[in-house]
């Protein structure tokens, strides 16, 4: 999952990342093939150099020796929403078939089964930014039909809908899985899948997907990534596996 | 106001200018989040507050389990990296051990609201919450037509809290603050507060503060209570002094996932000391002195005297 993240960015982008894979992603393109990557963290920090994993975006360890640091209406503000960012990640604990993401509620909102903790910045990755890129465990009770709660629109209902809404970014352009990679049909804005990673069938692909998922037609293995790559992850990157134990199934 | 009416105790700060019922913001963002001062909101028993902030963490996991709090204005609240704020939860879900009114947020919104605050101006438009089921619910935030370009806006009105809560690195004894590293939204919330008490790791001479303007996100002319706290931002961070406590933040995601352990967490924490430098004891010196980062200075910069 990493290595297909580390993939979709090229060298010289703006990318916003949170803590996890998004940023392990972007220190593995930095080391690879894209090595003038900015990352930006919702906290006000540019340019980070991260020289260890942290549980919070607004780590000391992102701080020292970074470009630039502005507040946090600024980053939203003059960065994000100005159109700098090209590429974002985001995550919730549920998503369906329109790239739509809940972090809000499960149940009802009045009194819910389950209170997530809310958007936080992910409501303004998701509208904002060029190229959305979304990490998901796969699983079917967060691959659903219909999610409890839009917190962060995807296509919403479907096509014309964001424009009609009048969000500036395209959309979600990626779902990578611990299953797989998932695209958006370009006319239906529906969800596909492209490929399924190495040691996994597209059937169980299907039964973890609480909806009738497309498949499509050119549908082939994940490219696995490199020795390299791997490499890089385990004994440079995550050497004690904080971050690639959660996400791989088989190290992706 | 003379400087020494405005340093003064955190008991005092508090008592003085925290009363029930008040409109509270917290600063700090990840860095610097004033938990000395909500450990003494705690301590003297503060009822039905209304807490502003967009990312309150385990504050407003304490401050709710504790009973401090009526209703919370937010964009996320969770223990970051480990998972769920227990005790805000229950007051969701549950109503335990009282029900929260929340009004809920993204951070760009909530932002927007306390800059509008901090200006002095009814309300700011953004491209936040547009699409989101959160406009649903949010009986405040509008969605409405821009009058120039005709495309969607968000718009929020202005919060003026009643009292700002702010930890800084260095103040002096007016209470000109200065902040270096993450900023977050202290000096929107600074700003849009109508009345403000800050602690400060260091209070330093005037003359210090006259060498780095830039760094003031603070004028003494905001400020109604200075307090010297050192270690007041634990478990979150001040750079240059201290990490950030990750195993407390994984201990307190333990000790506080039922609520006796809750309870326990408070009396052990909390409760049992009279102030911070009981909590500090607690914490003890080993771990204090684990926590501190080596240096990096940064160079400096010749403003010049001139004339």
């Amino acid at each position: 999952m990493i290595a297909s993240a580390a993939r979709e960015l090229r060298d010289g982008q703006v990318v916003i990342v949170g803590i996890g894979v998004p940023v392990l992603a972007s220190l593995l393109a930095q080391r690879t093939h894209a090595p003038n990557i900015i990352m930006v963290y919702e906290s006000g920090i540019v340019g980070a150099q991260p020289s260890r994993l942290s549980l919070s975006i607004g780590d000391p360890n992102l701080v020292s020796r970074c470009l630039m640091i502005n507040d946090v209406f600024d980053t939203f503000g003059m960065i994000m929403q100005r159109g700098y960012i090209d590429v974002g990640f985001v995550s919730g604990a549920q998503i369906d078939k329109f790239g739509n993401l809940n972090s809000t509620i499960i149940g009802d909102y009045a009194k819910p089964k389950v209170r997530l903790p809310g958007s936080g910045g992910a409501y303004e990755i998701a509208a904002l930014v060029k190229k959305l890129i979304i990490i998901m465990p796969h699983e079917r009770r967060r691959f659903v039909e219909q999610v409890d709660f839009i917190t962060s629109p995807g296509y919403l209902s479907g096509p014309g809908e964001r424009e009609k809404y009048g969000l500036r970014g395209e959309g979600p352009h990626v779902v990578l899985s611990t299953l797989g990679i998932l695209k958006f049909d370009k006319l239906s804005k529906e969800m596909y899948l492209e490929s399924y990673h190495p040691g996994v069938t597209i059937d169980e692909v299907k039964e973890n997907t609480g909806w009738d998922l497309k498949i499509s037609p050119t549908v082939h293995e994940t490219m696995p990534p490199t020795a390299e790559q791997i490499r890089l992850l385990r004994h440079e990157l995550d050497p004690r596996g904080i971050f690639l134990k959660r996400h791989s199934k088989n190290q992706r | 106001m003379t400087n020494e009416a405005k340093l003064m105790s955190m008991e005092e700060a508090v008592r003085k200018f925290v009363t029930d019922g008040a409109v509270i913001y917290l600063g700090g963002w990840a860095h610097l989040y004033p938990y000395s001062i909500v450990f003494e909101l705690i301590r003297q028993k503060k009822r039905d507050l209304t807490l502003v902030k967009h990312s309150p963490e385990l504050m407003a996991d304490m401050l709710i389990g504790a009973g401090c709090v009526r209703k919370l204005l937010f964009g996320w609240v969770g223990n970051a990296g480990i998972g769920s704020c227990h005790a805000f939860r229950r007051a969701v879900e549950k109503g335990i051990p009282r029900s929260v009114e929340i009004e809920e947020y993204t951070h760009f919104s909530l932002g927007a609201r306390l800059k509008a605050g901090a200006m002095g101006i009814p309300f700011l438009p953004t491209k936040s919450l547009i699409g989101s089921d959160l406009v649903k619910y949010n009986q405040v935030a509008m969605i409405m037509t821009c009058p120039f370009t005709r495309e969607n806006v968000c718009v929020v009105p202005a919060i003026n809290p009643d009292v700002g809560l702010i930890h800084v690195q260095k103040a002096d004894a007016q209470g000109n603050a200065q902040v270096w590293g993450v900023i977050g939204d202290t000096k929107d919330g600074a700003f849009a507060s109508n009345k403000l008490v800050l602690s400060a790791e260091q209070i330093v001479p005037t003359e210090e503060i006259r060498r780095d303007p830039n760094r003031t996100v603070v004028p003494s002319f905001k400020v109604s209570a200075v307090v010297e706290q050192p270690w007041g931002a634990h478990p979150s961070y001040a750079q240059g002094y201290y990490d950030r406590d990750n195993d407390f933040y994984v201990d307190y995601d333990k000790w506080t996932r039922e609520p006796e352990g809750f309870e326990r967490f408070l009396t052990e924490w909390i409760y049992s000391g009279t102030d911070n430098s009981d909590y500090l004891k607690k914490l003890g010196a080993d771990r204090m002195q684990r926590l501190k980062p080596r240096p990096f200075m940064s160079s400096s910069v010749n403003f010049g005297l001139y004339g």
